[in-house]
């Protein structure tokens, strides 16, 4: 166990790495961000002058040395949009982020998971049509848009929440339904099919025979090993989610998150800051992953780490 | 379904099959209905120049912010009302559709195949190779796309192509997971080892036998993945980062049309209602297509 998770932290590593490599290539070989920052009608001196304040005039292995060397002590520069530290005021906007997600994630586990169950354990009927139409329906939705049309019925029509902001329930509630939406969809949907798949499977069959009675049959037996397919699905969601694909929806209701933290970073074309997102990011997703898999012991006690 | 099963047994012309396949989707109502949309969605963009009732870009001034034709002060030429410009938001959903499906469909053509070949070639190889290419796969698709696709159109600029090539950058990997995956359970089989005892070369076994059997479960993916990627244009020009004014597109109308929330409510709902409904209609035509192509999977269900 300790194995796997140290080699899965070298792993890790490796990972996030290769990945900041690859943005540093990206924007420092491709892009130019002294031509946003600076006005049109800025003489080549002003320009001159800015990239040597960022540094940008130095050669590229120069700049990737420094970048490295900050890497490994966690510094990433100052963010050239606001004079601190860039990790710091990209940690800072996380948790705002983490509230929602997590909230939109409990209710739509709350909501999708006995659905997906009572669907697949009576396929045909009304519930399981009603559910199949519904969780494809969720999946297909633009998420940004559902927020658009939410503000428009319950706060502009309705006046029962705010339109956006950050603070009171009133500004939470909408935001929460908006993100619940994809994840429940997509967690009904795997829910329902793993399920109905395990309740077909043979065992499902010896433990009726010998006369277990039903709820152990499905909640012990088949639900058991239905929910690894659930975790893996609801991880990758979570993942994305709390590393900024909300960017959208945050926008919409204009929620202080890391979602929109990385809109503001790509609009100024900050790379320090962007480097220190991206490796924010990095970190979010290959935690989830890592607990993910350990997780996968609990359900399956034939994987052994 | 004994009738099915037997259709499947019995050697049939491919014209009489396509007329049993036409046949099983008017069975399948919702399937049948999302298909019509499509078309005519299809259809609108492809003959956007005779059949919109307006010009997309211009507008007058004059009728800025009229509601849709039967709501109160809704003027009968413009049948979902007029936007912030007065320019006419019907026309400007079938000229939208026209970027947004060719959006789709170039990225789901480059990225498919592309993603096809690299895992014909993962999974035809194997070891080392499949090794390293599956490794890019996971790391690559584990990370999220949006940031992927932002931080490509932050150093290359906002625009349809420098969009186009984000979103093929973020879609390739899906395909070649499908594609090997596909690959693996042919490989082994007599028919290709009887390509490579005739002499075949490596290409021809790889396009000549193996791509043609392994193309049906891979179209079903082509068809999903348009869906996404249309989703991802709209994510993408709503951010104000895919198509830009004044190119119409369905997510572009979304986000210029946010401002004006508190009192034009038919400048997002409409496109929006475009996008959704195409999505949702992509999903079922591919869930459609995947158990057309196999029938295993049309019995059990």
């Amino acid at each position: 166990m300790l194995r796997y998770v140290f080699t899965r932290l070298i792993y890790t590593v490796v990972v996030i790495l290769g990945v900041s490599l690859l943005v540093f290539v990206i924007t420092h070989v491709i892009g130019n961000p002294v031509n946003v920052m600076l006005p049109l009608q800025a003489s080549e001196e002003e320009r001159a002058q800015l990239k040597h304040q960022l540094g940008l005039d130095k050669p590229l292995s120069t700049q990737l040395k420094e970048f490295l060397a900050g890497m490994v002590r966690l510094d990433f520069g100052k963010s050239w949009w606001q004079q601190e530290p860039a990790l710091q005021l990209a940690l800072r906007r996380v948790p705002a982020t983490f509230q929602l997600v997590i909230m939109a994630f409990t209710v739509a586990a709350l909501i999708s998971i006995p659905l997906g169950i009572i669907a697949a354990y009576r396929p045909g009927s009304i519930i399981d049509r009603f559910l199949t139409t519904t969780s494809l329906v969720g999946v297909c939705l633009p998420s940004f848009w559902v927020g658009l049309l939410l503000v428009i019925t319950f706060a502009v029509k309705l006046g029962w929440f705010a339109t956006s902001g950050y603070g009171t329930y009133r500004h939470i509630v909408l935001p929460v339904v908006t993100l619940a939406i994809l994840p429940a969809g997509h967690m009904a949907q795997i829910m329902r099919f793993s399920m109905l798949d395990q309740l077909n499977q043979q065992y499902v069959t010896t433990a009726r025979a010998k006369g277990l009675d039903e709820a152990t049959v499905v909640f012990k037996h088949a639900l058991k090993n239905a929910a690894t397919a659930v975790l893996t699905m609801g991880g990758m969601d979570l993942g994305r989610m709390l590393a900024g694909e909300t960017a959208a929806v945050e926008m919409v209701y204009a929620w202080p998150g890391f979602g929109s933290l990385i809109l503001e970073t790509i609009a100024r074309q900050d790379f320090p800051l962007l480097q220190a997102s991206v490796f924010v990011v990095a970190v979010i997703i290959c935690l989830i992953n890592l607990a993910v898999d350990l997780s996968y012991g609990l359900f399956d006690p034939r994987i052994r780490y | 379904m004994s009738q099915e099963s037997v259709a499947y047994l019995t050697p049939t012309s491919r014209r009489q099959r396509a007329v049993s396949a036409l046949h099983r989707l008017w069975q399948d109502k919702v399937a049948f209905f999302a298909a019509v949309f499509l078309l005519i969605v299809i259809f609108s963009t492809l003959a956007a120049p005779w059949i919109s009732p307006h010009d997309p870009a211009v507008g007058k001034i004059g009728n800025r912010l009229k509601p849709p034709a039967w709501m109160e002060g809704g003027d009968p030429n413009y049948l979902l009302g007029t936007d912030q410009q007065g320019r006419d938001v019907l026309s400007r959903i079938i000229w939208g559709g026209r970027v947004s499906l060719t959006v789709g469909f170039v990225v789901v053509g480059l990225a498919g195949a592309f993603g096809t070949l690299v895992g014909l070639i993962s999974g035809y190889f194997g070891r080392w190779v499949d090794l390293l290419i599956m490794r890019i796969v996971d790391v690559q698709s584990s990370f999220p796309g949006l940031l992927v696709a932002l931080t490509f159109v932050m150093v290359l600029g906002p625009g349809q192509w420098n969009l186009i090539a984000a979103l093929t950058f973020n879609g390739w990997m899906i395909h070649a997971r499908m594609a090997r995956s596909q690959v693996l359970s042919m490989r082994e089989t007599t028919m290709v080892e009887s390509a490579r005892a005739i002499g075949c070369t490596t290409s021809q076994t790889l396009f000549g036998h193996i791509l043609p059997n392994i193309i049906s479960p891979l179209i079903t993916t082509y068809v999903l993945e348009m869906a996404h990627m249309i989703g991802a244009e709209a994510t993408m020009s709503f951010l104000g980062y895919g198509i830009q004014p004044p190119q119409a597109s369905w997510g572009l109308m979304i986000g210029e049309g946010r401002v004006y929330i508190t009192n034009a409510w038919w400048l997002v709902t409409f496109p929006g209602l475009a996008v959704a409904l195409t999505i949702l209609s992509l999903n079922l035509v591919g869930n459609w297509v995947r158990t057309e192509f196999d029938p295993l999977h049309r019995s059990r269900h």
